[in-house]
């Protein structure tokens, strides 16, 4: 509750200080609108629908090349963990794509995929896959061997050790390794949304856009609003759950940590 | 002082032990390739141990007694030499012979009930009924009945080794392979199992290889204890208990026993240990 309260305060002052700063007068209201505008745009925008289909297509798209993303990451990342030479191939080139911004893409599906939407999922694909490999592959690798090894010796194999031993296992990585992708696919796609002006689909990238085109202040914070909105909202759906349930199993909460000595690994070596 | 001590050959009595050998370790030798150096870690061991027999390795650190019961375990593949099960080559790990690893070993996605049950799920003979009924059992065996919903990092290290323990005996293996599993424990839970444990092994008729670091401990449980010289490992001295048991860990000809290990083993780290 105390938490709630600090919370709450914390962004009511935001926006009242805000608020006062544009009605202060030192800025034109065009260049900086005042709270109530960018609400009554968004209240606008949500009553006439234009929202509402903005978010649908930018999550479609957002799923579907994530999706597509982590389907051809995932299986990359666990073979460039196998073997060093995959490391040394499949993993540099992921670390070194994965280093290059995915706006960088867009002239490269333009041209591809012309105006269109295979263009849009071409770039988030692209701003996803690489680092979903990197996250997979240096999970893979940091898996203790010995929950292979204690499971093997009780008849475990083939596809129950996989299921039952490597996936459980793999849980903190697979996590990481997708909210990773998740957050490169969401940047990825305000870039195409923004930079690749089709007429299939109209998303919040895009209501960005025309809200720059038609000098509309209000339009482009309220799509920036709704745009953090979204992603808060996503980790806390998609995530936060996953994470609070490794959390509480391996026992890696950081405030859990404090209450209780953090576990020490026992290893005991008696030399007389 | 080395030169005291003569090259142990327990193959001699193979042909008289082989047909009720539950063990038989031949000729195995291991090294351990790292890109800095080639690590002879076995050199050549023999040993067998015959059913329901408890025969513990004890040796300096480093020696190979870990690899050895990888070896025997089936997880690791030794360069030369082999190891025979009930007269059949070990080629691979088995749920008849059962580890209980120097190493914490516990599966966190699982409780600690769930980590008993693990083994137990895979013993298609037991009813789910009856697979709850053994966990609960050996959970309450180890003195954590109350623990049986807890996560594995909210245990303590002995805890964990207990839980451990549970996970190995419960699906009741034929063969038993222990690393220092009561290293991580307080004296007292250790005598206490102590009593527990030469109960269910008189019990179950197990036959048991560990590896101890507490001469007291293996002179306590065991019918034989074999001795390895620092790396690279081989067995050069074999001690038998012929003591009765119930065995008490005070038993005065039980220390001198122990005391005997001990003396020898101070011999193969080389002249004696610096206070
Ligand atoms: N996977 C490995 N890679 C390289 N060297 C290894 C590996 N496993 C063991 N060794 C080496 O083999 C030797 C024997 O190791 P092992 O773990 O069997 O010793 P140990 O007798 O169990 O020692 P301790 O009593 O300290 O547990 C050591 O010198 C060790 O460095
Ligand atoms: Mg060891």
């Amino acid at each position: 509750m105390k938490r709630f309260v600090i919370v709450s305060a914390f962004f009511t002052m935001l926006l009242v200080v805000w608020e006062l700063a544009s009605e202060s007068g030192r800025w034109s209201p065009v260049l900086f609108p005042s709270v109530v505008s960018v609400a009554q745009y968004l209240w606008g925008a949500m009553m006439d629908g234009t929202l509402f289909e903005a978010i649908r297509v930018t999550l479609q798209r957002l799923l579907v090349g994530y999706m597509i993303g982590v389907a051809i990451g995932l299986p990359l990342g666990v073979l460039a963990s196998s073997s060093q030479i995959s490391e040394d191939t499949l993993g540099a080139l992921a670390l070194g794509l994965q280093t290059l911004p995915s706006v960088c893409w867009v002239p490269f599906a333009v041209l591809w995929f012309g105006q269109t939407e295979g263009a849009m999922l071409f770039v988030v694909v692209m701003g996803t896959v690489w680092s979903v490999i990197i996250a997979t592959n240096h999970g893979a690798r940091t898996i203790p061997p010995i929950y292979a090894r204690a499971a093997r010796t009780m008849g475990s194999e083939g596809l129950h050790l996989w299921t039952m031993v490597m996936l459980p296992a793999s849980l903190p990585f697979l996590v990481s390794g997708m909210k990773q992708g998740w957050a490169f696919a969401w940047r990825s796609l305000m870039a195409a949304e923004i930079f690749v002006t089709i007429l299939t689909g109209f998303g919040l990238g895009q209501l960005l856009h025309y809200g720059r085109e038609l000098n509309a202040m209000d339009q482009v914070i309220g799509a920036m609003v709704v745009i953090v909105l979204i992603g808060l909202l996503a980790d806390r759906i998609l995530f936060a759950p996953w994470e609070r349930f490794l959390h509480r199993r391996w026992g890696t909460n950081v405030r859990a940590r404090m209450l209780r000595p953090a576990c020490t690994r026992t290893r005991c070596d008696f030399h007389s | 002082m080395l030169d005291q001590v003569h090259d142990y050959d327990d193959s001699k009595s193979l042909t008289v032990t082989a047909a009720t050998s539950k063990l038989v370790v031949e000729g195995v030798s291991k090294w351990f390739r790292t890109p800095r150096a080639t690590v002879h870690a076995l050199d050549n061991v023999s040993m067998q141990v015959s059913d329901g027999e408890v025969v513990c390795v004890v040796g300096p650190s480093g020696c190979g007694k870990s690899t050895l019961l990888d070896i025997i375990a089936g997880l690791t593949k030794p360069d030369a030499g082999r190891v025979l099960a009930d007269g059949h080559p070990v080629t691979g790990p088995g749920r008849q012979r059962l580890v209980v690893f120097q190493e914490p070993s516990l599966f966190p996605w699982l409780d600690v009930f769930g980590n008993v049950m693990f083994g137990l799920g895979l013993c298609p003979e037991l009813s789910s009924v009856e697979r709850r009924e053994i966990a609960h059992r050996y959970l309450a065996l180890v003195g954590l009945e109350k623990f049986e919903r807890a996560h594995v990092h909210e245990l303590s290290g002995g805890m964990k080794q207990r839980v451990a323990l549970a996970r190995a005996l419960a699906p009741d293996p034929q063969v038993l392979l222990m690393d220092e599993p009561f290293g991580a424990l307080d004296a007292m839970t250790r005598e206490h199992l102590y009593d527990d444990i030469q109960r269910i092994w008189s019990d179950s008729c197990k036959t048991i290889v560990f590896v101890t670091h507490n001469m007291r401990e293996a002179a306590c449980l065991v019918d034989r204890v074999l001795l390895m010289s620092k790396a690279p490992g081989k067995i050069i001295q074999g001690f038998d208990i012929p003591l009765p048991r119930p065995r008490s860990i005070y038993d005065v000809e039980l220390v001198s026993h122990a005391g005997r290990i001990a003396d020898s083993l101070r011999g193969t780290v080389g002249g004696g240990v610096p206070e």
